[in-house]
């Protein structure tokens, strides 16, 4: 289990992490989820150690992580960043490790079996392709046998195969009651790993709850109708107290269809069906739209962006590429990047 | 490589947690860790190859000068202090492959980004310092010793037509001994400072800089009585002092002083960059 309590992390006048509490429970995978620079890698710096937070405290297994005697035993960490000499090779990396914790060698080999790297072993850690670099930083995470798991964007930069992998590992683990934090900007890579979620914007906790807790908590269900006939359609659901909205680019599907599509809100899907027959209105689409994990993340972080981004008008722009504007009044901590 | 090998490999290779991890593992840890990687090879190839093939070759030349009666100035060194002169001829520039090593055991730590996967293994993070040190310390004094041995017996040959040294003399064991442990304690002394600068190349330049730059120009403060103060007491000028036979009139700290002012040096810098280690984020 690992637990912050009121963590707090400033670097000189930033405020990476603002007053932060959670509880990592074991059994599941504990999605971390947050737009960059959110305080995410910060938090797992500080859970490890390597971060001295400015107040507050993290304890794993309710001791801090400097108190573990043999910590890789009870911990395993994949951190972001490359934490491998280049010139190594993956042996004498996984050896060194080994070493510090009085496991035997064995153990090294077990776990380059593990993750495949047996048959580059002796080959120096410089020349690993990112996915092999990764693999190598699982089977470090791995090696003591830890309970619990701290794992940082560790599906970055993956190929399709190398995310599988990933995500069943980290599936697997939790299935044997280990305790997994994975930390991702990635919200549907979440959404099918992760039980659980710990949400966090500008340092601050914005969820923290079970993953379809926090889609559902996204926008409402609504429908997308494509239709030659939006006047009538319209008419008809707005006299049932539906709401009826041009649909956004991106929820527009492929243009093939002269058809303009709608996007109705506060009506379920077959009702409106209904309707449109009662009416002989014709339909060329009629799709319940699920709130996905992004909408509900964007919902939850929309304020708490690092970057602000100036707000697009629906249709002509994804909020990804509108501009950079300035710092909101309420960065009080007077953060600048 | 499947997850459902994983909980089988898992066990299989299940440690035995009744094995405690000591001060010993830290240190084979580190063995593991200097001995793997090249740069450390090649110091050390450099240094022995150097400081040998430099011995050889200096008093090799101020022998034929000597006979040839040229270069006056090193010939009147030769015979002043024959031991001194072939320990100082090839370590002089040897040593500077020791620099280059202790503060690079140190710097890759933190250029490669090793030192998280160190300090998550320890994260009290002085046992690493201090088992690095060890490590490197005894590493270091073994070549060292080996090759100021060989130095002064290559010197010794190669001079012998000249003038005739031997260990039995008076000094001449300390100083060959001497010239090991110097070496020993000037890589922990680099080693510190990597410690504190944490970059390659910062650190490496402030080491050389000390050694070959600073070091020297307080020479030139010689002809003030405080200026030989400063000179004496300055780390690797005190060090050096155990390599020599004969003191100098004016020399303000005897051999053994000396080499105990460069190790309290080494020790204050150590200390320091001990503080900084526990202190800074990794």
């Amino acid at each position: 289990m690992i637990e912050a309590r009121d963590l707090s992390k400033t670097f000189r006048t930033t405020l990476a992490v603002d007053h932060l509490s959670f509880t990592v429970q074991p059994g599941r995978v504990t999605g971390f989820l947050g737009p960059n620079g959110a305080g995410k890698s910060t938090t797992m710096r500080i859970i490890l150690g390597l971060d001295h937070p400015t107040s507050g405290t993290a304890t794993i297994n309710g001791k801090p992580y400097a108190e573990l005697s043999m910590p890789l035993r009870t911990v395993g960490a994949l951190l972001e960043a490359k934490s491998v000499h280049t010139g190594r090779s993956a042996r004498n990396h996984l050896l060194f490790l080994a070493q510090t914790q009085g496991l035997p060698s064995s153990r090294v080999d077990a776990m380059l079996d593990l993750v495949g790297l047996r048959p580059v072993a002796g080959k120096r850690a410089g020349s690993f392709s990112l996915g092999m670099s990764q693999r190598l930083g699982v089977a470090a995470a791995l090696l003591g046998d830890p309970q619990v798991l701290l794992l940082d964007e560790p599906v970055n930069g993956l190929d399709p195969e190398g995310v599988l992998w990933i995500r069943n590992l980290m599936k697997h683990l939790a299935s044997e009651g280990k305790t997994v934090l994975v930390s991702s900007h990635l919200m549907n890579e979440m959404a099918v790993t992760a039980d659980h979620l710990i949400v966090i914007g500008r340092g601050r906790l914005l969820a923290d709850a079970p993953t379809e807790d926090v889609v559902a908590r996204g926008s409402g269900q609504s429908v997308r109708v494509r239709t030659p006939d939006p006047v009538r359609l319209t008419e008809l659901i707005a006299a049932e107290g539906g709401q009826v909205a041009p649909a956004t680019a991106t929820e527009n599907g492929n243009g093939d269809d002269q058809a303009p599509a709608l996007t109705v809100t506060g009506i379920p899907a077959a009702r409106v069906g209904e309707l449109a027959a009662s009416a002989s209105v014709v339909l060329h689409e009629l799709t319940p739209q699920l709130a996905s994990l992004e909408d509900a993340f964007l919902e939850l972080t929309s304020d708490s962006l690092e970057f602000g981004h100036l707000e697009a008008e629906p249709g002509t722009m994804r909020p990804e590429s509108g501009r950079r504007q300035p710092e909101p009044a309420q960065a009080t901590d007077g953060s600048v990047r | 490589m499947t997850t459902a090998a994983a909980s089988g490999e898992l066990a299989s290779g299940q440690a035995d947690a009744s094995v405690k991890a000591g001060f010993g593992h830290l240190m084979l840890a580190e063995w593991t860790k200097i001995r793997s990687v090249r740069s450390t090879v090649w110091s050390l190839v450099i240094f022995v190859v150097g400081t040998l093939g430099l011995t050889a070759l200096f008093c090799w030349l101020t022998v034929h000068a000597i006979e040839t009666g040229r270069a006056p100035r090193r010939s009147a060194d030769l015979l002043a202090d024959p031991v001194s002169f072939i320990l100082q001829t090839g370590i002089g520039l040897g040593q500077l492959a020791i620099c280059v090593l202790g503060a690079l055991t140190m710097t890759t730590e933190y250029s490669t980004g090793v030192i998280r996967a160190s300090l998550l293994a320890v994260p009290k993070r002085l046992p690493v310092l201090a088992a690095k040190c060890a490590v490197f310390a005894g590493l270091i004094f073994v070549i060292a010793e080996i090759v100021s041995l060989v130095s002064f017996f290559i010197g010794k040959a190669v001079i012998h037509p000249v003038v005739d040294v031997s260990l039995s003399q008076s000094g001449v064991a300390r100083a060959v001994i001497g010239a090991g442990l110097y070496l020993t304690v000037l890589g922990l002394f680099a080693l510190a400072i990597g410690a504190l600068i944490r970059h390659s190349a910062g650190a490496i330049a402030a080491v050389i800089g000390l050694v070959l730059v600073v070091g020297p120009l307080l020479g030139l403060l010689d002809s003030y009585d405080w200026g030989r103060h400063v000179h004496d007491w300055f780390p690797t000028q005190a060090g050096e002092y155990i390599t020599r036979i004969h003191q100098a009139s004016d020399q303000v700290l005897t051999p053994w002083q000396g080499f105990a002012v460069f190790c309290s040096w080494t020790a204050l810098l150590l200390a320091a960059g001990a503080y900084l280690l526990r202190r800074r984020d990794a």
